[in-house]
C-alpha cells in the first residue's frame, strides 16, 4: 500500500498538467471540478497510505521510496524520492485535507473571474509542490518543493495582477521569501560540506560529524528559511499583503499550508535541533517575539483579511515557539488544529467579503448574522476556537504548547498568555464588529457607496465552512492530554524519539496552567466583547504604531529600501551609463581608431608586405641572437 | 681471349675497343656501388596511400578531361573529385583506425610518418576537399568557368597539406607546403573576369616565394647546425647536445617560424590574407583558410613541439608574442571592414592567433586544443565562405557588408545558417567555436601564460562584434517605411510634427536630433503624401517620409553602430534586394558543415576524444 504514495505526487501534477494546457477549453466550472477531483484522489492515496502506516509496528513506520536518480555527480548523488514517516503523512493528510475543502470552496468563489482556469492550474501546481516539500526524502527536493510553494504564493497572491497593490504584494512576498530562502540553501552548502549528503536520513545518521558551531550555523539559517517561509519576525510582515490573493488562496497557502512549511522543515530537522541548545533558545525567542508582536497588531488591524493574517503570524509564532522549546509534538498539533480553524475563519471571510461584493473593511460591515446565518454559525465555531475557549481544538493546542512552555522558561509563558488574551481580545473584537452591532454597510461613508443587502454564498462555499467547523470543534480529540499514549504523540514519537521534550508537571500544575488559559481567553472576549459591542469608531484603541505594524516596513523602507533604491540609482545613472558604458564605449571607440589607423599599414603594395615580413624575421632573429 | 677474337670477327677493332670501355664503365659503376651502395628506401605504400589516391585522382580527372573531345561536363568533375575525395576520407579514417590499433610508424626513411596527428589532419584536408567541391560546383557553373581545373588544383592543394601532415622531414615538409602552395596561388588566380583575382594571385606567389626562400633558408641554418634535415633526427640530436643557444639553429628555427607563420597568417607575415582572401574566388578563399591553416600548423605543431622541444624556452617568447599581436591586430582590423570576405580574412587571422595559444603552451594538451581548433574553424570558415559565395553576385562581387541586410526576410533558411557559423566563429556556447576557444585559453592558462588567455578572451569580445553586426544585420528590416496605424504624421506649424514626442525620447541620447526637426516641421504644411514622394536628403526629411520616427532613429542608431554609412548603403541598395538560387551542392556542403559545428558543440565528448586521441598518437 505503501509505494501507491507516489500517486499522491501524481495526482496533482497530472492536474497541472492537463489545466494548464486545457484549462482555457475546459472552462467554468468544469476546471474547477478537475482540479478538485485530483487534490481528492491525493487524499483518498493519503488515507490509504496513512492506513499501511497504521498497520505497521510504531518502529518501522518510515519507508522510504526512490523515484528516480536525479543528479549523480562526483560526491554528489541526490535521488528523488520520498519518505514516508508519521511527521509527513500528517502534514500530506491535512495538506490533501484542508486543500480538497478549499479547492471546493474556490469553484464556488472564483466563479465568474475571467482567469478561472488558470486559478486551479496555479492551486494544483501549489499542492503539487507542496507534497513534494513535505514528502521529500532530502533536503534538495525538499528545496524545490520550498520554492515551488514560494512561486505558487507569488502568482497566487498577483493574481488579479491588473491591480497594482496586487502586484506589488506579490513581488514582497517574493522577495522577503528570497532572504528566507538564501538561508535554506545556504544551510544545505554547509550540511553537504560536513556530512556529503542531503538525505534526511544520512544527514542525521551522520549529524556528529557537522560538529558544534556548524550545526548552529546550519540550525539558525534554516530558521532563517523558515522565517521567511513561514512569516516569523524579522521576515513577517509580506504576509498581511498576501492578503491581496483572492481568499481561497489567503486560506490554503497564507494560513493553512505552505506558511507552516517552516515549522514542517525545523521539526523534520530536530536532530539537529537537539544538537544545539542555542539556536532552539533563538528559535524560541523569535518564536514568542512574533507571536506577542503580529497579535498586537491584529488588535488594530481594520481590513477583516489582515485582522486574520496577522493573527496567523502570531499563531505560527505559537508553533515556532513550540518547536524551540522542543514540543514538537505540540507543535504539529497547533499546525493541524490552526489549519482547520484558520482555514475556516479565512472562508468565512470570504464568504462575507463574497456576500458583500468585495468589501474587507471591519468598518463598513456589522450585524451580518441576520443575512449570513451559515457563516455566522461556523464562524463562531472558529473564533471559539482561536479564542481558546474549552473544549475546542485552539484550546487544548495552545494549551500543550504552553505547557510545554512553561517548564522551558517562565518568561516565555507569561509572553504567551498575554498573546492568548490578545488573541481572543483581537477575534472577539473582529466578530462583533462584523456580525453584531449596527448594519453600517447600509449607509453611504464618504467615496464608499452603500452595499446591496448581503446574500449568502452558494453551497460549494457553504459545505467547506461546515467541515472545517467540524474539524474546528473536534479537532481537540487528535491529542487530548489524557490520551497521550495513543494520539499524535505516541504516532509522532518513533520521527521524533527522545529529543521530544516532554515537561513533567504534576497533575495540579497542568490544571492550574490549562485554567489559566481557560481565563485568559475568557478574559480576551470579555474584555473586547464590552469594549467593542456598542461602537465601532474607537480611534484611540487603534493607535498608528499599532496600524503601521510597528512601523516595521518604515524601518525596512529607511534602512534598506531607500539605500537601495540610491544604489541602484547610482548604479543605473554612474556606474552603468558613464564607467560601464563608458569604458565599452571607450574601447570601441579605441579599438575603431586603431583599426582605423593600422589598416593604413595594408597599402596593397606587395613591396610593403614583404617588408612587413622582413621586419618580422629582422625582429625573430635579433631576439634569438640575444640568446646566444 | 676468344671473346675479343670473336668481337674482332665481327666489327673490327673500333667495336671491340667500344664494348671494352662499356665493360670497363660498368664494372668501375659496379665497383662504386659496392662502395657506396645507392639504398632505395622501403616504402610502405599504404601509409601513403590516402595522398595517393587524392593526387592520382587529381591527374586522372585532369587526363580524362584533356583527352575526351567535349568539355566534361560540370557535375561530372563535381561528382569525380567528391568520390576521390571521399575515398581518400575512408583511407584517412582506416589509417587512424589503424593507427590507434597498432601505433604509428615511419615509412620512406623515416621522412614520412603515419599517426594519429598526420590521420587527422588528412581526415580533415579531404573532408575540406570534399565540402569545396560542393561549393565550387554552382560557383563554377555561375561564373562560366566550368572545367576540371578548378577542382584538379585543389585537390593536388589538399594533397600537399596531407603531405605536410605526414612529413617527417623538413624537406618533405617544404615539398608539402610547395605542393599546396602552388596550387593555390593558381586557384587565387581562377576567375578572369576579375582583375582582383589575378591581383590577389600575384601577390600571394610573389609573397609566398618570398616566404618560401626564407624556409628553406631556415631549413639550411638547421641541417647546419644538426647535421640533418630528419625530424627524429633532430629530436634525438638535440636531446643529446646541449644546442640551446647556439645561433645557427636558433636563427634556423626562427626563419622555420617565419615560413610558418606566413602559411598559417600570422602577424606580422599576414599581409597578403586580406588582399587575398577577398581577391581569390570565395569558394577558394574559404578552402583556402581551411587547408593552408590545417597543414601549416600542422608541420609547425609537429616541428616544434616535437623537435624542436628542448628549444621551448627560446621560441615560446617569440610565439607568445606573434600571438598576441595576431590576435589583436585580426580583430581590431576586422572591425573596420566593410567587405565580408575582407572582414572574414581577418577574422582568420584572429583565429590563428587562437590556435597559436595552443603551440604557446607546448604540451600535449595544447596540441590537443589547437588540432580541434583547426579542425572545426575549418568546417567553420568552409561553411562561410560557402554562404558569401552563394550571396555574391555574378562576378564574384557585391561583398559589402550592406548587402546582407535585412537577408532572413529574403532568405530565413540561408540567413540562419550564416547567422550560427559566424556564432560560432565568435564563440557561442553549444557550438563547437566555443569549445575550441575554451580549449586552447585551459592549455595557455595551464601552462602558465595567463596573460595571453586574457588577451585571446579580449580578442573575441572583439571578434564578437564584426561576427554580430552582420548577424543582427541580416536581422534588420531594409528600411523603415511603413506608418504604424495611429502614428500618421499630423502638422502643426508651431511644434512640428505630432508624432515626434516620442522619437525625442527615444533618440534623446544622440542629442543632434533636435535641430533637425525644425526644417522639417516648416514645410510649408506638406502632407504625409507629399513627403513620401520625394526621397529624403536629410534625417529630418527621412523621418517625414517614413512615419515612424523612432523606428528611424532606431535604425539610424544601429547604423552609427555598425559602421554603416547610408551613403554606402544607397549605392548597394538596387541590387541587394535580390534572392539568391542555392544549388543542393551548397546545401549539403553548407548543411554538413553546420552539423559539425552544432551536433559536436551540443555533444562535444567524440570530437574532444578524436583530437585528444591523435594527439596522444603523436609519434615522438
Amino acid at each position: 500500500m505503501l509505494h501507491a504514495a507516489s500517486l499522491m505526487l501524481l495526482f496533482p501534477l497530472v492536474g497541472f498538467v492537463i489545466l494548464a494546457f486545457f484549462g482555457r477549453r475546459i472552462g467554468d466550472p468544469l476546471a474547477g471540478w478537475l482540479g478538485t477531483a485530483t487534490i481528492t484522489a491525493s487524499f483518498v492515496v493519503a488515507c490509504v497510505t496513512l492506513a499501511g502506516l497504521a498497520h505497521r509496528t510504531s518502529a518501522s513506520r518510515s519507508f522510504t521510496q526512490t523515484l528516480f536518480s536525479w543528479i549523480p555527480v562526483g560526491q554528489l548523488h541526490v535521488n528523488v524520492g520520498i519518505l514516508v514517516d508519521p511527521l509527513s503523512m500528517t502534514m500530506a493528510m491535512f495538506v490533501t485535507g484542508v486543500s480538497m475543502v478549499i479547492h471546493l470552496y474556490s469553484i464556488g468563489y472564483m466563479k465568474g473571474d475571467r482567469d478561472y482556469p488558470k486559478f486551479f492550474v496555479y492551486l494544483n501546481l501549489f499542492v503539487f509542490a507542496m507534497l513534494l516539500l513535505v514528502l521529500a526524502n532530502n533536503l534538495l527536493v525538499a528545496f524545490v518543493g520550498w520554492e515551488g510553494v514560494g512561486l505558487c504564493s507569488y502568482w497566487l497572491i498577483a493574481f488579479w495582477y491588473e491591480r497594482d497593490s496586487a502586484a506589488s504584494a506579490g513581488k514582497k512576498a517574493f522577495i522577503y521569501n528570497r532572504v528566507g530562502d538564501t538561508g535554506f540553501l545556504l544551510a544545505i552548502f554547509l550540511i553537504f560540506s560536513k556530512v556529503h549528503t542531503v538525505d534526511y536520513l544520512g544527514i542525521f545518521a551522520h549529524r556528529h560529524a557537522l560538529g558544534g558551531p556548524a550545526t548552529t550555523a546550519a540550525v539558525l539559517l534554516l530558521l532563517l528559511a523558515a522565517t521567511g517561509k513561514s512569516a516569523q519576525i524579522p521576515l513577517f510582515n509580506w504576509l498581511a499583503d498576501a492578503m491581496e490573493g483572492p481568499t481561497p488562496v489567503s486560506a490554503l497557502i497564507h494560513a493553512a499550508t505552505m506558511v507552516t512549511a517552516g515549522v514542517y522543515l525545523l521539526s523534520r530537522m530536530n536532530p539537529l535541533l537537539a544538537l544545539s541548545p542555542d539556536a532552539t533558545w533563538v528559535i524560541a525567542g523569535i518564536g514568542g517575539a512574533t507571536a506577542f508582536v503580529a497579535a498586537t497588531i491584529a488588535c488594530a488591524q481594520q481590513d477583516i483579511k489582515k485582522v486574520i493574517a496577522f493573527s496567523t503570524i502570531s499563531q505560527i509564532g505559537y508553533m515556532v515557539l513550540a518547536v524551540g522549546t522542543g514540543a514538537y509534538v505540540a507543535a504539529i498539533f497547533l499546525m493541524v488544529a490552526h489549519a482547520f480553524y484558520k482555514g475556516l475563519l479565512f472562508l468565512g471571510a470570504g464568504s462575507i467579503i463574497h456576500g458583500l461584493d468585495d468589501e474587507q473593511d471591519l468598518k463598513r460591515m456589522g450585524a451580518l448574522r441576520r443575512w449570513l446565518p451559515w457563516t455566522y454559525g461556523t464562524f463562531l465555531v472558529g473564533w471559539l476556537a482561536i479564542a481558546g475557549i474549552p473544549p475546542l481544538s485552539g484550546f487544548w493546542s495552545k494549551g500543550d504548547v504552553l505547557e510545554n512552555v512553561w517548564a522551558k522558561s517562565t518568561a516565555l509563558w507569561a509572553v504567551g498568555v498575554v498573546t492568548a488574551v490578545l488573541t481572543a481580545y483581537y477575534m472577539t473584537r473582529l466578530f462583533v464588529l462584523a456580525f453584531h452591532g449596527d448594519p453600517r454597510w447600509q449607509h453611504a461613508v464618504g467615496d464608499h457607496p452603500a452595499h446591496r443587502t448581503p446574500h449568502e454564498a452558494p453551497w460549494v462555499m457553504r459545505a467547506p465552512l461546515v467541515i472545517l467547523a467540524f474539524f474546528a470543534f473536534a479537532g481537540g480529540i487528535l491529542d487530548l492530554p489524557w490520551v497521550h499514549h495513543e494520539g499524535l504523540a505516541s504516532w509522532l514519537a518513533p520521527v521524533f524519539g527522545s529529543r521530544l521534550f516532554s515537561a513533567h508537571e504534576s497533575t495540579g500544575l497542568k490544571v492550574g496552567l490549562i485554567s489559566i488559559d481557560a481565563v485568559a481567553g475568557v478574559l480576551g472576549l470579555a474584555i473586547a466583547g464590552y469594549l467593542w459591542r456598542a461602537r465601532a469608531d474607537r480611534r484611540e484603541l487603534e493607535p498608528a504604531f499599532l496600524q503601521r505594524v510597528w512601523f516595521w516596513d518604515d524601518f525596512y523602507d529607511l534602512v534598506i529600501g531607500r539605500p537601495g533604491q540610491a544604489l541602484a540609482r547610482f548604479s543605473a545613472t554612474v556606474v552603468d551609463s558613464r564607467i560601464i558604458d563608458g569604458a565599452v564605449n571607450g574601447i570601441a571607440s579605441l579599438v575603431r581608431l586603431a583599426g582605423a589607423n593600422l589598416r593604413r599599414l595594408q597599402t596593397g603594395y606587395v613591396r610593403n608586405y614583404a617588408i612587413g615580413v622582413v621586419a618580422g624575421v629582422v625582429a625573430i632573429v635579433l631576439f634569438v641572437l640575444t640568446k646566444t | 681471349m676468344s671473346f675479343l677474337g670473336f668481337l674482332d670477327g665481327l666489327g673490327g677493332p673500333h667495336v671491340r675497343d667500344g664494348v671494352i670501355h662499356l665493360v670497363v664503365v660498368l664494372a668501375s659503376v659496379h665497383a662504386l656501388a659496392a662502395v657506396t651502395a645507392i639504398h632505395v628506401p622501403h616504402i610502405r605504400y599504404l601509409a601513403i596511400l590516402p595522398e595517393i589516391v587524392m593526387l592520382g585522382g587529381a591527374v586522372l580527372l585532369l587526363g580524362v578531361a584533356s583527352l575526351s573531345d567535349r568539355p566534361v561536363r560540370m557535375s561530372v568533375t563535381t561528382v569525380g573529385t567528391v568520390v576521390i575525395s571521399g575515398a581518400s576520407m575512408g583511407l584517412a579514417w582506416w589509417q587512424w583506425a589503424d593507427v590507434r590499433q597498432h601505433g604509428p610508424f615511419t615509412t620512406v626513411a623515416g621522412a614520412v610518418v603515419t599517426d594519429g596527428f598526420s590521420a587527422l589532419i588528412a581526415i580533415l584536408a579531404s573532408t575540406a576537399m570534399l565540402l569545396t567541391a560542393l561549393v565550387g560546383d554552382g560557383y563554377l557553373r555561375r561564373e562560366g568557368v566550368e572545367g576540371p581545373e578548378f577542382h584538379v588544383l585543389a585537390m593536388v592543394s589538399a594533397s600537399g597539406a596531407m603531405i605536410m601532415g605526414q612529413a617527417n622531414d623538413l624537406i618533405v615538409i617544404f615539398l608539402g607546403l610547395e605542393i599546396m602552395s602552388i596550387a593555390l596561388y593558381v586557384l587565387a588566380a581562377l576567375n578572369p573576369r576579375r582583375a582582383t583575382s589575378g591581383e590577389a594571385a600575384l601577390k600571394y606567389f610573389v609573397l609566398g616565394s618570398f616566404s618560401s626562400a626564407i624556409f628553406v633558408y631556415g631549413i639550411a641554418l638547421t641541417y647546419g647546425a644538426t647535421g640533418g634535415t630528419n625530424l627524429a633526427h633532430l629530436t634525438s640530436y638535440l636531446s643529446t647536445h646541449a644546442l640551446s643557444s647556439n645561433g645557427v639553429l636558433l636563427a634556423g628555427m626562427g626563419l622555420l617560424l617565419v615560413g610558418f607563420g606566413f602559411k598559417v597568417a600570422a602577424v606580422p607575415f599576414h599581409m597578403w590574407t586580406p588582399d587575398v582572401y577577398q581577391g581569390a574566388p570565395s569558394p577558394v578563399t574559404g578552402f583556402m583558410a581551411a587547408i593552408a591553416k590545417a597543414g601549416g600548423f600542422a608541420a609547425l605543431l609537429r616541428v616544434f613541439v616535437s623537435s624542436f622541444g628542448t628549444l621551448r624556452p627560446d621560441w615560446r617568447p617569440i610565439v607568445y608574442v606573434i600571438a598576441i599581436v595576431t590576435l589583436v591586430v585580426g580583430a581590431g582590423l576586422a572591425v573596420v571592414q566593410r567587405d565580408v570576405k575582407r572582414m572574414l580574412a581577418y577574422s582568420s587571422i584572429n583565429h590563428a592567433g587562437f590556435v597559436l595559444l595552443g603551440l604557446q603552451a607546448a604540451d600535449a594538451r595544447g596540441v590537443s586544443a589547437a588540432l580541434y581548433y583547426v579542425f572545426t574553424y575549418s568546417f567553420m570558415v568552409i561553411g562561410s565562405f560557402a554562404v558569401v559565395t552563394l550571396l555574391g553576385r555574378s562576378g564574384d562581387v557585391g561583398h559589402d557588408i550592406a548587402g546582407y541586410r535585412a537577408l532572413a526576410r529574403r532568405q530565413p533558411v540561408l540567413a540562419l545558417a550564416f547567422a550560427v557559423l559566424l556564432l560560432a566563429q565568435a564563440g557561442v556556447p553549444f557550438t563547437t567555436g566555443f569549445l575550441a576557444k575554451l580549449q586552447v585559453v585551459a592549455a595557455v592558462v595551464d601552462a602558465h601564460s595567463a596573460p595571453l588567455g586574457f588577451v585571446a578572451m579580449g580578442s573575441a569580445a572583439i571578434a564578437a562584434f564584426f561576427y554580430l553586426r552582420v548577424a543582427v544585420l541580416m536581422y534588420t528590416p531594409r528600411r523603415p517605411r511603413w506608418v504604424p496605424p495611429g502614428r500618421e504624421i499630423v502638422f502643426d506649424p508651431i511644434v512640428g510634427p505630432q508624432a515626434s514626442t516620442a522619437a525625442r525620447e527615444g533618440s534623446g541620447v544622440s542629442g543632434q536630433a533636435e535641430p533637425e526637426i525644425a526644417p522639417g516641421g516648416s514645410l510649408d504644411g506638406g502632407t504625409a503624401e507629399g513627403a513620401v514622394a520625394t526621397v529624403p536628403r536629410t534625417l529630418a526629411e527621412l523621418r517625414l517620409w517614413s512615419g515612424s520616427e523612432r523606428t528611424v532613429a532606431v535604425v539610424e542608431r544601429l547604423n552609427a553602430d555598425l559602421l554603416i554609412d547610408r551613403e554606402a548603403e544607397a549605392v548597394e541598395d538596387g541590387a541587394g534586394g535580390r534572392r539568391v538560387r542555392v544549388p543542393p551542392a551548397a546545401i549539403v556542403a553548407i548543411g554538413i558543415c553546420i552539423a559539425v559545428t552544432v551536433v559536436f558543440g551540443i555533444v562535444p565528448g567524440p570530437l574532444v576524444d578524436f583530437t585528444h586521441h591523435s594527439t596522444l598518437l603523436l609519434l615522438r
